[in-house]
């Protein structure tokens, strides 16, 4: 099994939600984080005076799937969360050695 | 009192007390996150702490008896002189007034958000309200700078030019915050609290009149033209200056208008409060950078709206004071058949509340400062002062 971590632009969320529900992924959990990256922060201005914010909001996405779809589900990804500008964020694919779904005791496949 | 009259009165009190939460808010969503609760715990301190002293020892201080120069006495200790409840006038004008005093000490709150010491600022409030409100205040109506002729219809000299003053005397001796200063937490929060002050300020304008009449009406035409036109002129000057008209800007313009038309509300007319508000606008949009240049933390810039729009606003009337327009015997402005003298009246009274107010609320804090200290620990200023201070926090999930 596999762990696929995206972080993705939070406008791009509901696209890549409604492309990973036609790839039938049967989950995914979503969390509001803010970071930086090579698109570094943007300036605001109050009262004439600007302040540097380095930390922009961004989501993050969390999803277990099984070995042979963790490629597949990837490219969904990439492919609904890209916008071709900096800034689009990264999608990543960790070993993941139980799963354990709380309600059943079920594990491994059973559980996603 | 006429029912009519007493009626406005006693439903501008109340539009005066719900503008300090408005300015909680509008201080609150300027502060951080972590602070937000301190700020609105000050700001309501003051509407807790403030009608029972003004009720107890305040007003008497303050006007009683009305002809005195520089302070009141004991005769109205407990209000103990009114002995009947008569048609409801002295005690609505009482109440009135006490709003006033409520919402003045609340405004030094935003120069010293965010480091100050809760227990420090529940003993500043009524120190300050006693040393150095209740005396200005009895200055401006019935002492001797009204008896002068200095104007100030609702509270220019006696409450905006004096608690701007008195929060840059409270930083001096506080000292710059230990983090750098962050942009505001809550932009609505800000509008929010804005919207608030505006609709309390007709109360706080128009119910200065203490009567339903014209110079009421005046004065309410004055106050929404005023903030309108102040908003206007401080986003245009940011807009051509910055790049980019906010609403930080908006909501700082309207409320420097707003100060500003405060002492000239019943004594100008016409496009003057148009002409007022707009150069308290641009005026005040430069005036909030002075802080960065002489590096003094007044966070949320009480001193460059409150202090400069007051002192715009009182001094404008020594150009557009027209007592034809109100069959009202009060000196002329220069622009309307007078000569330089109630400038100069304006400019006295000012410079005497300037220097009352800045030199003993300075000393104040440096007793306050000596005795229990002003500052919190640098541990609570980093963690927030919510719960330092408080055991709160604004958001939970």
């Amino acid at each position: 099994m596999k762990l696929i971590t995206a972080i993705i632009k939070p406008f791009k969320l509901d696209d890549v939600k409604d492309a990973l529900k036609a790839a039938n992924v049967t989950g995914i959990t979503v969390t509001e984080v803010r970071g930086f990256g090579r698109q570094g922060g943007h300036v605001e201005t109050y009262r004439g005076a600007e302040y540097k914010v380095d930390l922009i909001p961004k989501v993050r996405l969390e999803l277990v799937v099984e070995d042979a779809v963790a490629d597949r589900v990837v490219e969904v990804i990439v492919k609904s969360a890209g916008t071709g500008k900096i800034g689009d964020g990264k999608v990543w694919i960790s070993d993941v050695s139980r799963v354990v779904r709380i309600r059943t005791g079920e594990e491994g496949r059973d559980a996603i | 009192m006429e029912p009519a009259g007493l009626t406005w009165v006693l439903i501008s009190s109340a539009l005066v007390l719900f503008m300090t939460p408005g300015l909680a808010f509008f201080y609150g969503g300027m502060d951080r996150r972590r602070n937000v609760l301190n700020m609105l715990m000050m700001n309501f301190y003051c509407i807790l702490a403030v009608p029972v002293l003004w009720m107890l020892a305040g007003y008497s201080l303050a006007q009683v008896p009305f002809e005195s120069d520089w302070i009141g006495g004991f005769d109205a200790f407990a209000l103990g002189d009114l002995t009947t409840v008569g048609d409801g006038g002295a005690l609505a004008t009482i109440a009135f007034l006490g709003m006033f005093a409520a919402i003045t000490p609340a405004l030094i709150s935003g120069a010293v958000a965010g480091r100050m010491k809760f227990a420090a600022w529940a003993v500043f409030v009524p120190l300050w309200l006693f040393i150095v409100y209740v005396p200005i205040f009895k200055w401006v109506y019935g002492g001797w700078l009204g008896q002068r002729g200095s104007l100030d219809f609702a509270g220019g000299t006696a409450i905006h030019v004096n608690a701007g003053i008195a929060a840059l005397a409270a930083v001096f001796v506080l000292g710059r915050r230990k983090v750098d200063p962050a942009p505001p937490h809550s932009m609505p929060l800000v509008m929010i609290g804005t919207g608030i002050l505006w609709f309390g300020w007709f109360g706080f304008n128009a119910g200065s009149a203490l009567n339903a009449n014209g110079q009421a009406a005046q004065a309410f035409m004055n106050t929404f033209l005023a903030g309108a036109a102040a908003g206007l002129a401080w986003i245009i000057t940011e807009w051509v200056r910055d790049g980019r008209p906010t609403n930080l800007g908006a909501a700082s313009g309207i409320v420097a208008g707003l100060v500003a038309v405060t002492p000239a509300a019943g004594y100008v007319s016409g496009i003057a409060p148009i002409v007022i508000g707009l150069v308290a606008g641009a005026i005040c949009c430069y005036a909030v950078r002075l802080k960065t240049k002489f590096r003094y933390d007044d966070a949320l810039d009480v001193v460059g709206v409150h202090f400069v729009g007051g002192l715009v606003g009182s001094l404008l009337i020594g150009f557009f004071a027209n007592p034809k327009f109100f069959e009202a015997e009060f000196g002329a402005g220069l622009f309307y058949g007078g000569d330089l003298s109630l400038l100069a009246e304006q400019a006295l009274a000012n410079g005497a509340a300037i220097v009352w107010s800045f030199t003993l609320t300075f000393v104040i804090m440096k007793v306050l400062d000596v005795v229990m200290g002003v500052r919190v620990e640098e541990q609570a200023e980093l963690t927030g002062l919510d719960l330092a201070l408080h055991s709160e926090t604004a958001y939970h999930d």
